[in-house]
């Protein structure tokens, strides 16, 4: 594969989307003939950062957009997913094991933990009133990979 | 309509053995949640397995409500054991510590076993 391959998601802010959101991330990278571990990696991952704008950025009002960029450039996947919601007040607060801003919905406070170690890199840009991006990359080491 | 996951739920004696099957996330952990709440009430009921062998996906949303349900089954002064876990989900239960609290079993006749013995 030459140069750069890209796709671009937007999609309303609700629960059902996440399921899309990740499946299509994961049918896009399968042309780089991931191991099902991989495919398992990404998908969590995805799922992770688009629930976190969904209940977090955008308070489940399905009237906002999330967007989920991916590009492949050789064997790396790179994942941008962004909202324009509220943003985080603490960000190395947020990426505390076990923290979570909202105790009363049972969420575990594992989101940030998931994707920092199932993806080989990862960032988070937020400020408060102007959305958060998450970035990450990881590289498929599949055979298919090797040859391109 | 299309339903992402599927809950079947036997009673054996006082273990209650749930099954999942398809995805549990952020949209589906809600259901897993009121269907689990309702039968840990009865009176009848003090252990739970989760068994887990048709779960094909599961991310942080999903450790959230099996927490919240050990929680429950822990106030009742009961166990909870998990069985047939896939790879993927191994290691997310693995990276939360969960195996620190809950049992993990090859299969569901072994996780009864081990809970008849306790209880």
């Amino acid at each position: 594969m030459n140069g750069t391959n890209t796709m671009t998601l937007s999609f309303s802010a609700r629960s059902e989307n996440e399921a899309f959101a990740r499946i299509a991330v994961a049918a896009f990278v399968s042309q780089l003939d991931p191991t099902l571990e991989e495919l398992n990696d990404l998908k969590t991952a995805v799922s992770e950062a688009v629930t976190n704008a969904i209940i977090h950025g955008y308070d489940n009002d399905p009237s906002k957009l999330v967007k989920v960029e991916a590009s492949i450039e050789r064997d790396t996947v790179a994942i941008v997913v962004s909202d324009e919601g509220s943003g985080i007040e603490d960000v190395e607060l947020a990426l505390q094991p076990l923290y979570t801003s909202k105790p009363e919905l049972e969420r575990s406070g594992m989101g940030f933990t998931i994707m920092e170690n199932f993806m080989d890199r990862f960032e988070v840009a937020s400020s408060l009133g102007g959305g958060t991006t998450i970035s990450m990359l990881k590289r498929i080491e599949s055979k298919k990979a090797l040859y391109n | 309509m299309h339903m992402s996951l599927q809950i079947d739920l036997e009673h054996r004696r006082n273990v209650l053995i749930v099954r999942l099957q398809g995805e549990l996330d952020h949209h589906t952990a809600d259901k897993v949640r009121f269907k689990m709440e309702e039968e840990l009430l009865r009176d009848g009921v003090r252990h739970v397995i989760l068994s887990l062998k048709d779960l094909q996906f599961m991310d942080s949303s999903g450790l959230g409500v099996i927490l919240g349900r050990y929680k429950q089954v822990r106030a009742k002064g009961g166990k909870m054991a998990v069985c047939d876990v896939n790879p993927g989900v191994y290691r997310l239960f693995e990276l939360s510590g969960l195996f620190k609290i809950v049992d993990i079993h090859d299969n569901e006749r072994s996780a009864i076993t081990s809970l008849e013995v306790v209880s």
